[in-house]
């Protein structure tokens, strides 16, 4: 029995190493078809509409290779399977690219900056009518999110600290049943559900990211090697969105319409979140933000919050543990660990109509 | 040769066998998270066994800076209290429903279908519901392991009263003992070592409510640690807090059947655990 046990034990580690071999073989190959991922957000809708209507496909067939645009149900799984390497790109936020995946050590670089959020925040108060009367109240977040961020940003506009209040992480697909609830008393949240919130009895907006503009910032994040090996996956891409943006800045009613289905809304209710939307319909809007000096201070900031609440990893010893870099050479952190990059390269040859 | 069916490992055979498996798993996973690291030291998808157990004595066992409790005991007492509470009244509730929807016709024939239905539920697809009826605090989290188990555990009881050997009862009928004397004499004292087994086969649903409801409001918890740090994948603090919750839910199943064999010998000796 002892022999058998031994035998069977090497078969099962000659078995691991050759799986592991093969598939570490496996990842080394240079690639033609393309995954990246999507959530459904009123920024990255167009990516949805610019697959349906071959958008995509038009400019992937252009530079010789395939795209396909996946939907993710879960935001937060949708980077971390970027991050784990399922996907070569995905769509998110500004500071959670700096806290998944750059945190995690995977190179990444935000190709196209899609807009800002100029009001998709906000914090909300059950009949109270001030940020100030917040102190002291449990308030309904997802912790760690940009909302904590609006939150902590907020909290600093009226002279108070975190400790004055007390987080309770909830999830954003209850949050709006959780404000029917009484013992919910402030919350912070997004769109969809701030403008369903906000509709609601004794509901008021008291601090929303029209305040800080420009520091949640939506963007599309591609994996720094892959398209080092492959630069036709970021033209690709950024021709596609250019396109689409242009549809969007006419007000396709095509295009308004199919978005707005899709993110489970009507017309007017997609309009009304895109007010709250800085979109950078034109790639030399996109491009002069990415290119201001505005970025890097941003970034400090929220790599500042990052640190402080213990979500730049272990490693992490201040605040500039995760390098990143911005367009003309200017960065931020460590140079040695430059894992977040902003880069101006594709939306420049968009604005110069060069792709 | 015997028979393969005739063939048994010895003790020390037997242990190793039952080991394999585990052995297997942590040879895979040693595997698989060295070849991940050695392509990105960065890598949080597969910690190495020295990460997590770093991670784990900086974040989870020292005093934390903001309130100086230790929030890996803190996450076990907050979930083991909640766990605890809504088994607790599960099992009263499967017992006192169980028992008379098995024995008394009349109930059965009320009350059956509507349990039976009801059980149907899926409590997760209600909560917007149960926000409102029960708020978003203790209750609720108490509520949604009460709400997902009683029934599981109202049923099971209700099929053993209803398989009970006829005999007894007839007998004790002859012998001049009411419906009362019946359920409190005969049924209820054999009926308490299935409770138990009931309790421990709906132990894991108790648990998927538990962290659910952790999930979606919470300040501590295991689930809600869990769900806070995925946020940032940070495997080396997921991992160990799944293995903890495996072994806390291996014991507490382990204490239930000794608890049995000690309580109930005549049924643990029957059924040979």
């Amino acid at each position: 029995m002892t022999s058998l046990f031994t035998s069977v034990l090497k078969l099962c580690v000659a078995t691991v190493v050759a799986t592991t071999m093969m598939s570490g073989s496996l990842m080394a190959q240079t690639k033609e078809k393309f995954q990246v991922a999507w959530t459904i957000y009123v920024g990255w809708m167009p990516w949805d509409y610019a697959q349906q209507s071959g958008i995509i496909d038009k400019w992937a067939k252009k530079y010789g290779i395939q795209i396909e645009m996946v939907q993710v149900n879960d935001y937060v799984e949708s980077i971390n399977q970027y991050t784990a390497g399922k996907f070569d790109g995905c769509v998110m936020t500004n500071m959670d690219a700096l806290t998944i995946p750059a945190a995690g050590g995977v190179d990444s670089t935000a190709v196209i900056i899609g807009d800002f959020s100029n009001g998709n925040d906000g914090i909300i108060l059950k009949n109270k009518k001030s940020l100030a009367e917040i102190k002291g109240q449990n308030v309904n977040l997802v912790e760690l999110s940009v909302s904590h961020y609006l939150l902590a940003r907020g909290l600093e506009s009226v002279g108070l600290k975190e400790k004055d209040i007390k987080v309770v992480n909830t999830s954003d697909a209850d949050i709006v049943a959780a404000f029917a609830s009484p013992e919910v008393t402030s919350l912070v949240t997004w769109n969809p559900q701030l403008s369903e919130i906000k509709a609601m009895k004794g509901a008021s907006l008291v601090f929303d990211s029209s305040k800080i503009p420009g520091e949640i910032i939506d963007m599309l994040v591609l994996n720094t090697q892959t398209i080092q090996e492959n630069p036709k996956l970021a033209k690709a891409l950024t021709g596609a969105w250019y396109e689409m943006m242009g549809l969007m800045k006419t007000k396709d009613a095509k295009a308004i319409a199919a978005m707005a289905k899709a993110s489970g809304t009507d017309v007017a209710g997609f309009n009304s979140q895109l007010k709250t939307t800085n979109m950078f319909y034109d790639a030399k809007d996109a491009l002069s933000f990415t290119q201001s000096d505005a970025l890097p201070k941003t970034m400090q900031k929220v790599s500042e919050f990052s640190y402080e609440h213990g979500i730049l990893g272990d490693g992490a010893k201040d605040a500039t543990f995760v390098g990143m870099a911005f367009p003309s050479g200017k960065t931020y952190g460590s140079t040695q660990n430059v894992k977040l990059r902003f880069t101006d390269e594709y939306m420049k040859l968009a604005a110069e109509g060069k792709l | 040769m015997k028979r393969l069916i005739n063939q048994k490992p010895n003790r020390g055979n037997a242990l190793l066998l039952g080991l394999l498996p585990f052995i297997i798993l942590v040879i895979v996973y040693v595997f698989a998270s060295h070849a991940r690291l050695q392509e990105n030291a960065e890598d949080k998808l597969l910690p190495s066994i020295a990460q997590m157990a770093q991670t784990m004595d900086k974040s989870a066992l020292s005093p934390s800076k903001r309130s100086g409790e230790i929030i890996f005991w803190n996450d076990t007492l907050a979930s083991l209290q909640r766990l605890g509470l809504g088994i607790g009244i599960s099992a009263t509730l499967g017992l006192m429903i169980g028992v008379p929807l098995g024995l008394i016709p009349l109930v059965r024939a009320g009350f059956s279908p509507f349990i039976a239905a009801f059980s149907m539920v899926p409590p997760i697809a209600i909560l917007p519901i149960l926000f409102i009826v029960f708020g978003m605090g203790e209750v609720a989290k108490v509520a949604l392991i009460v709400i997902g188990v009683t029934p599981i555990i109202v049923r099971d009881l209700q099929h053993r009263v209803e398989e009970f050997p006829k005999e007894q009862l007839i007998k004790a009928q002859t012998l001049g003992a009411s419906s009362w004397t019946l359920a409190v004499r005969i049924i209820i004292p054999q009926m308490m070592p299935r409770l138990l087994d009931a309790v421990r086969l709906t132990l894991g649903t108790a648990w998927i409510f538990l962290i659910s409801s952790e999930a979606i409001a919470a300040t501590e918890g295991l689930g809600y640690r869990i769900f806070l740090v995925r946020r940032y994948l940070a495997m080396d603090m997921i991992l160990p807090y799944v293995l903890w919750i495996t072994v806390l839910a291996f014991l507490a199943d382990f204490i239930l059947k000794k608890f049995t064999c000690k309580l109930f010998p005549w049924y643990a000796k029957k059924d040979s655990l």
